[in-house]
């Protein structure tokens, strides 16, 4: 069985909605007034919105509105101190990111985070760990279940490098890759997680007009394929119009705006927000 | 009828015979390889056998009639070569398009064979054919292979290459007999293949070859150089090229040997490396740019690595050659050249893929004397050939042991050559095409009613040697305005001899003196810019830069030095010359999809850059529309020094005014 029927099996077929020629499931994270603090600083103030599955979501906003620390919440690696987050009807507890990661989230970071001096297709593997039980003695020994494990794993991550079409570079250390490659290679290691979530942070920041567009296909490919829900942090608001099924807005830490992207770009606190009107 | 070929059965007078022969007589033996997932996949004859009776019987299901047309757009794959024997086992006539022709090209050609399928290797593929479906009337099915991105799309005329074959095989029981009757009546005058020539001038032309053309021509060039069941072949090249159609699928067939299919472009040098074929074809520019890569890292090499490539190779030039033609060389050398393999030649080889090559070819352009020395000097059998699709591609080749740059060979087996007073080559053979489909005065013109064919290339054969040497385009050779002989493609091949020049465009028909537009190589260039910390953002940007134009004008003065020469081509020595602000491209229509230059429409598009180089004008300013891959079109502008080069005249030196 390939690794989209895999996961398109195991959605359930009740709850979903076509909305504009796609497919949208039900609700798969709920975020409930969460409110942020760093010390006397509020990062997000009391945001509410959710993420319904197979659809891509973005969320967007001018530099410092609390959008990657929003993020950093969905993914487990702050926890807010007030508000709850819903995952699959369920309440989550307060969680470590390994953990919610176990639960199929996966990510990409906006500063690159992939081990550099490593190949590429040793990053992808790593992105199959939560799916190998074997233990150190026998990884390193590599017999038996390690063995298996490995190839069976290995397969899946071919899959992944053809998709994403970076072959030609499955044996080069990802120091000598220029950005917009590592960028695809981060992707791929997410993917390799098989998650049922996956969070992109900026994945077209710094790209040239050919790489954003590259990007935003597999991006949609993605989706599409493998059924995967993703959201997205995006600066250029042509991607994410592009892009996205619906699309929260907030800025210096609330949220101003929700919905379409059509209902969003005519939204009166999202114009100014993003034309710079004085805040008083 | 003469019997084309005898097999264990009795004669083979049709590809899908030959597969059926291949299946029977080396079941097990591997037919196809390619990589995919990281892994070489492989099918054997008999496996392939089955795929392709698969698919001819899911295309009969799809209701493919005898004569129809099933055009085949994409890479290398055995999926898609699969699909060539799948259209003639039900009649159909196979058609290889060029997977990166932009989508009106492709209508063109859709439309003038009238092809009722499609089969389509990707959504990239599908959705330029969707593009213009509506100028298609007679298309009726396409067909894709690679299901990604095509979840969406609406599939009444769309259907999954491998769901058509499993219908196909659901069928089998009724659909069986109807395949068998219309494979059995496959003969040899029956069309095996039609190909669209690249058009150097006007429209495609869509070249018929029957299977007697094929069958014969792949029976003697595999006899040739004794090509048999263990060869080794990667298909990389276009396969709407004939040269793909005679080596993977001619030659392959006939001597069952096994074809590779690479991972993806990208990745070809790596699956070179891997398969190590034993038989290999590339044009000139393939080599040039391997050896290119191979001196520019040798150049970042340590000294002492450095010192002992250099001493290595000057050893290999003067006797790697020889040795190779099985010439006598003394002791010393010979034990010399065995340490030079181990040390230097061996792993180069290695590296380069090109360890286990039996034989190799190259042809359609002239190659570098130093280039196809290096790669002999090395011990690699490279050779030359000479052809065309009208040909089934072969009219001369080299025979092992009469290798030389500067000429084509002799002529093939079966093959008959004769030269007009023009100076126009003729050839007559087996292998000679059946017609261009729908173009009976081109047929005319091209073919006479004896079965010569008129080749457009003036030449002569060599006396003694009987090797035939080619001078240019018979069309393209003119005269100056004092009436001595203009030949551009001969000055240009010695201009792109230089590793720095990539393409080079001669002008001077009629005119007083000639002058050139040349293409930096940006690779060799741009090393050398990042080696002498000279910064630059883009190819006009390098192309412009003063110390590049100097290093150009050298290479065209030396170049002016060997013309001066030939007494009889001494008029073709460049006067001026300017470095184009682009790659001429073939988007653009300035080059065939095989890389050669379309001369006319060069002249046409750049009619004011030609203007200045002959007005004496130091300086010029151009706007030149560019279209991108994806069919969008935007313009550059650029201003360009024009420069002036030292010409040789009666010996005695003169160097142009500046």
């Amino acid at each position: 069985m390939s690794l989209a029927e895999q996961i398109v099996t195991d959605q359930p077929a009740e709850g979903w909605v076509t909305q504009d020629g796609r497919q949208i499931g039900p609700v798969m994270m709920e975020m409930r007034n969460i409110t942020l603090r760093f010390g006397g600083v509020e990062a997000i103030k009391d945001i509410s919105f959710d993420i319904r599955q197979g659809e891509i979501r973005a969320i967007i906003g001018p530099n410092g509105a609390g959008k990657s620390s929003m993020l950093n919440v969905i993914s487990g690696f702050y926890n807010p101190q007030e508000g709850e987050v819903w995952f699959h009807g369920q309440r989550r507890p307060r969680m470590r990111p390994y953990e919610v990661a176990r639960q199929g989230v996966a990510r990409t970071f906006q500063n690159i985070a992939l081990f550099e001096g490593m190949t590429v297709l040793d990053n992808v593997m790593t992105g199959r760990l939560n799916h190998m039980t074997s233990g150190v003695f026998r990884q390193a020994l590599w017999f038996g279940r390690a063995e298996r494990e490995e190839i069976e794993n290995r397969e899946k991550v071919e899959r992944i490098i053809d998709f994403l079409e970076i072959q030609s570079i499955r044996k080069t250390p990802v120091a000598r890759l220029p950005y917009g490659l590592k960028k695809r290679v981060e992707l791929a290691r997410a993917l390799a997680a098989e998650p049922k979530l996956l969070l992109l942070d900026e994945p077209m920041a710094g790209m040239n007009v050919e790489e954003k567009e590259d990007m935003s296909r597999f991006i949609l490919d993605v989706n599409d394929e493998f059924g995967t829900t993703i959201a997205l942090i995006e600066h250029d608001m042509g991607v994410v119009m592009d892009l996205s099924d619906r699309v929260v807005v907030m800025d210096y830490g609330r949220k101003i705006g929700d919905g379409t992207p059509d209902e969003v770009r005519s939204n009166q606190d999202v114009i100014d927000a993003y034309l710079g009107v004085a805040h008083d | 009828m003469r019997d084309i070929s005898h097999a264990a059965g009795g004669p083979v007078t049709s590809v899908p015979a030959l597969l059926e022969r291949n299946a029977k007589t080396w079941p097990d033996r591997t037919a196809y390889r390619e990589k995919e997932f990281g892994i070489w996949q492989s099918w054997t004859w008999a496996e392939t056998r089955d795929e392709v009776r698969n698919l001819a019987l899911g295309l009969l299901n799809l209701g493919v009639q005898p004569g129809d047309f099933i055009a085949i757009i994409g890479t290398n794959r055995p999926h898609l070569y699969w699909t060539i024997p799948a259209a003639q086992m039900v009649g159909a006539i196979p058609v290889p398009l060029y997977s990166d022709s932009a989508a009106e090209e492709m209508a063109y050609v859709l439309d003038h064979c009238g092809a009722r399928f499609v089969v389509a290797e990707d959504q990239e593929q599908v959705d330029k054919v969707i593009e213009v479906k509506p100028q298609l009337p007679a298309l009726d099915h396409i067909l894709y292979l690679d299901p990604r991105g095509m979840r969406k799309y609406d599939h009444a005329h769309l259907h999954d290459y491998s769901h058509v074959q499993q219908q196909g095989q659901a069928a089998r029981e009724e659909l069986t007999p109807e395949m068998e009757r219309r494979t059995a009546a496959l003969g040899p005058e029956d069309i095996c293949v039609m190909l669209y020539t690249s058009g150097t001038t006007g429209k495609p032309k869509g070249v018929v070859l029957s299977n007697r053309n094929i069958i014969e021509t792949s029976k003697n060039s595999s006899a040739f150089d004794d090509l048999g069941p263990g060869e080794e072949v990667l298909a990389y090249l276009p396969m709407a090229w004939v040269g793909d159609f005679i080596f993977s699928i001619g030659q392959a067939y006939w001597s069952g040997f096994c074809v590779n299919c690479p991972e993806s472009a990208e990745t070809l040098a790596t699956d070179l490396r891997e398969i190590g074929p034993s038989y290999y074809f590339a044009p000139p520019r393939v080599f040039e740019t391997q050896l290119t890569n191979v001196m520019i890292r040798m150049e970042d090499a340590g000294r002492f690595k450095k010192w002992l490539f250099d001493k290595c190779m000057a050893h290999a030039r003067q006797v790697g050659g020889r040795m190779l033609d099985g010439q006598r060389v003394g002791l010393a050398d010979q034990l010399k050249y065995r340490l030079g393999e181990v040390l230097i030649y061996g792993p180069l080889k290695d590296t380069l893929g090109l360890r286990r090559i039996r034989v190799g070819y190259t042809a359609g352009e002239a190659i570098g004397p130093e280039i196809f020395d290096f790669y002999r000097a090395l011990g690699i059998n490279l050779k030359q050939l000479y052809g065309q699709t009208e040909a089934s591609v072969f009219i001369t080749q080299q025979p092992d042991g009469e290798v030389r740059s500067d000429t084509v060979g002799v002529a093939s087996p079966g093959v008959e050559l004769k030269i007009a007073e023009s100076g126009e080559v003729f050839y007559r053979s087996p292998g000679v095409f059946q017609l261009y489909y729908k173009n009976p005065e081109s047929t005319a013109s091209t073919k006479d009613a004896e079965g010569w064919v008129a080749t457009g290339d003036a030449g002569f054969i060599e006396e003694g040697s009987g090797h035939l040497r080619i001078i240019d385009r018979a069309k393209d050779v003119g005269k100056m305005a004092d009436g001595r002989l203009f030949a551009p493609k001969y000055v240009e091949n010695k201009l792109k001899f230089f590793p720095n020049i990539l393409e080079a465009v001669v002008f001077g028909n009629g005119r007083e003196t000639c002058t050139a537009f040349i293409n930096i190589d940006l690779t060799a260039v741009g090393n050398w810019a990042e080696r002498n910390n000279i910064a630059y953002s883009s190819y006009q940007e390098l192309a412009g830069h003063p110390q590049v134009l100097e290093t150009i004008r050298e290479h065209v003065e030396q170049v002016n030095r060997s013309v001066a020469e030939d007494e009889m081509l001494s008029g073709c020595q460049i006067h001026r010359f300017l470095v184009l602000h682009k790659e001429l491209d073939a988007d653009d229509g300035e080059m065939t999809r095989t890389r050669k230059v379309r001369r006319k429409i060069v002249e046409e598009k750049y009619a004011d850059l030609i203007g200045a180089l002959y007005d004496g004008s130091e300086q010029v300013s151009t706007r030149t529309e560019v279209t991108y891959e994806d069919g969008r079109k935007g313009h550059i502008s650029a201003r360009l020094r024009l420069c002036d080069a030292a010409v040789v005249d009666r010996g005695a030196e003169r160097v142009a005014a500046e």
